[in-house]
């Protein structure tokens, strides 16, 4: 099937114009699969990390979000143990106008907001709200180990 | 009284046989002489004073009961049917504190719902959804701040869609927000809405815009599967937000049953509000636990259904379906209602629930349906507390148990009266309607053992007292009637003795019947007088 015009317009401005410190780059084999790396914040404990993800343009996108998923081990009360990420613009707050672009960005900001009080990695999120410095010190911790 | 049993007796066989019109003149023939002869089994679908009261309710019939709310809030406020709709939508059709809140401040109201203001002006009171081409409706060229309508971008400059990216679209369409995208994406959307994910309430495309799509858009916008899948996700929203309206759980089942009388949740401290709807689907209007679990509470039903789930390992040990011979151990399985067993080997006859000897319950004394308490203290002295309490919790849930797994052959038992019922045609000469009687003790049987099963779990939390006593003797009689009744049900049909089998089958299927009827209306009379005491914290 060809793809549509949306996905291959997403993808051309994806490569020519980069959003800061993210980038996509579809599959040769399946345009519809990206490689994705995003850095992490400054001032956040992901800083100096480069974390390795997924994204995936089901069939009905984009009436239906993309599947993201982060490859790179990483240490943070949303994202799980499988890199599944709690974001609510993946799930029921998805609408059709937002793009890969804006979903990566969100991405990008969760890691330097995370918000325990909606967490996928409850012992996380329990670290995070019990002891925020040493909870940050494990995430720099991972961030070293696994994302470097 | 016994003349009116007759008349109705009469009418009922006469109904049944205007589809057989060659039995007739036999039948009308052996009338007179049956009279007397036999006991009428009344009819089971009477109302008793402990069903509570319920109607059941078409798709037509909520659909109108939803649209009077709409005409309400319509003629009050002079707002559109489809802007009334949405509100109430969003106030979970709570009209009350919608229309106290929207006089209080009306653009509020309609902004919180994702509604236009500017869009809900009474000019055109009765705007015709269909007659009017998408263009002209009353909000989708206009911005909200202004009063004039803005050009269609697409005839003023090259308009590309923001989700599909096709920059020459054969049409386009906006909201009142202005937020514009192509007309097929916008059908894509709506079908993906309402009939993928099942939503009733649907939003503007753009992220981030709270804008509610109105009703008339996706009237117009969407195929009419579609919109018809809409307007069935709007009356479920309405029925689950009214109190007093529950769908029928069956599947494929459209009716609605309305029950006031268990609308609230403290109605359910003293009612079981156990109703069936217009095809006959029976089901709790309280719990989803079973659909009739009389007499005991919803909340008494799910404790102990909770309990037995915790305990589901000891449970799994005592459920065993086969048993041995108290006598000569071979293993004996059950294969029929009744607790009267017979080891096929050495013919010793023994109660499947106390395995003791049959012959200590045919008399008065029938102690198999109450926890021994003198035993239990004596065992006190000898066992822990904590085998104490396992074995009460056995005993209870041992014959619950028992009269759950004989409901569930009753399959078994209809296909096996059935049968005998066509012995009984072939070999005398009684007629299809004059065997019912065979069929209708089946039916008595089941009911009263769901009444036995849920009396168990009633009496596991009843605090020992003088009205557990007697609830217990109820319990001791109906489970005594239900026994002798599900017995004669397995005996064997000899040609010459069917007369003296259909008099005292009938016999005791009414008093079955009458001792069900007690246990039931003395539980629930029990609830209004606040009678009963419990032996746990009732949530
Ligand atoms: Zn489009
Ligand atoms: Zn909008
Ligand atoms: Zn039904
Ligand atoms: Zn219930």
């Amino acid at each position: 099937m060809a793809l549509p015009k949306r996905i291959i317009k997403e993808t051309e401005r994806l490569i020519a114009d980069p959003a800061p410190g993210i980038s996509a780059v579809p599959h040769e084999d399946n345009l519809r699969y990206f490689d994705v790396k995003i850095d992490g914040p400054s001032g956040s404990p992901f800083e100096g990390g480069q974390f390795s993800l997924e994204l995936f343009l089901p069939e009905e996108y984009p009436m239906s979000p993309p599947k993201v998923r982060f490859l790179t081990k990483i240490y943070h009360p949303n994202i799980d143990k499988l890199g599944r990420i709690c974001l609510d613009i993946l799930k029921d707050k998805w609408s059709p106008a937002l793009q890969i672009r804006t979903v990566l960005l969100s991405i990008q900001a969760l890691l330097s907001a995370p918000n325990p009080d909606d967490p996928l990695a409850t012992d996380v999120a329990k670290h995070y709200k019990q002891d925020e410095r040493d909870a940050q010190r494990v995430s720099k911790e991972w961030t070293e180990k696994y994302a470097k | 009284m016994s003349d009116s049993y007759d008349d109705d007796e009469y009418m009922e066989e006469e109904e049944e046989d205007l589809f057989e019109d060659e039995v007739m003149s036999d039948d009308d023939a052996a009338m007179d002489n049956e009279e007397g002869d036999y006991p009428v089994i009344p009819d089971k679908d009477k109302p008793k004073s402990y069903d509570v009261e319920s109607k059941s309710l078409s798709v037509d019939d909520v659909q109108k009961d939803m649209r009077s709310q709409v005409e309400y809030v319509v003629s009050v406020f002079g707002l559109e049917p489809d802007t009334a709709r949405m509100l109430l939508r969003d106030y979970g059709w709570n009209r009350e504190r919608m229309t106290e809140q929207y006089m209080e401040d009306p653009s509020k109201v309609l902004i919180k719902a994702g509604i236009e203001p500017d869009a809900t002006s009474p000019r055109s009171p009765i705007r015709s959804t269909s007659s009017q081409p998408p263009k002209e409706s009353s909000f989708s060229f206009r911005r909200s701040t202004r009063k004039n309508p803005v050009p269609d971008p697409v005839t003023e400059s090259k308009f590309m869609c923001p989700i599909c990216c096709d920059d020459e679209p054969p049409s386009t369409l906006a909201l009142a927000c202005n937020h514009r995208f192509c007309s097929d994406c916008w059908s894509q959307y709506l079908e993906g809405k309402v009939r993928d994910e099942g939503e009733c309430v649907v939003r503007c495309m753009k992220d981030g815009c709270s804008l509610l799509v109105p009703d008339s858009f996706i009237k117009e916008h969407s195929s009419a599967k579609t919109y018809d899948r809409f307007e069935e996700l709007v009356l479920r929203h309405y029925v689950s937000h009214i109190a007093h309206l529950k769908f029928c759980p069956a599947p494929g089942c459209t009716d609605t049953v309305s029950c006031t009388a268990a609308a609230t949740k403290s109605a359910l401290d003293t009612v079981v509000p156990s109703v069936s709807c217009a095809h006959g689907h029976k089901f709790c209007f309280g719990c989803s636990i079973d659909a009739d679990h009389r007499p005991v509470l919803c909340k008494v039903a799910k404790l102990w259904v909770k309990k037995c789930q915790d305990d589901s390992e000891t449970a799994n040990w005592i459920k065993t379906n086969t048993k041995e011979c108290s006598k000569c151990q071979s293993t004996i399985e059950k294969n029929g209602g009744c607790n009267h067993m017979t080891c096929k080997k050495c013919k010793h006859e023994f109660c499947w629930v106390c395995m003791g000897p049959w012959s200590d319950h045919g008399t008065q004394w029938y102690s198999c349906n109450r926890y021994d308490d003198k035993a239990a203290i004596e065992a006190r002295d000898a066992q822990s507390k904590s085998r104490i309490s396992l074995e009460r919790y056995l005993h209870y849930y041992n014959r619950w148990a028992n009269h759950e797994q004989s409901a569930k052959l009753s399959a078994e038992l209809y296909v096996k009266t059935e049968k005998k019922m066509e012995e009984m045609q072939l070999t005398t000469d009684l007629t299809w309607i004059e065997v019912q009687f065979a069929k209708k003790a089946v039916e008595e049987v089941l009911r009263c053992r769901a009444t036995l099963k849920w009396t168990y779990a009633m009496a596991y939390y009843l605090d020992k007292s003088n009205e557990k006593e007697l609830f217990e003797d109820n319990q001791r009689d109906l489970e005594k009637a239900v026994e002798d009744l599900s017995e004669l049900l397995e005996s064997p049909i000899e040609a010459e003795t069917i007369p003296e089998l259909r008099a005292n089958m009938t016999n005791k299927t009414v008093y079955v019947q009458k001792r069900n009827e007690i246990m039931l209306e003395d539980t629930a009379q029990g609830f209004r007088e606040g009678r009963w005491t419990w032996n746990v914290d009732l949530p």
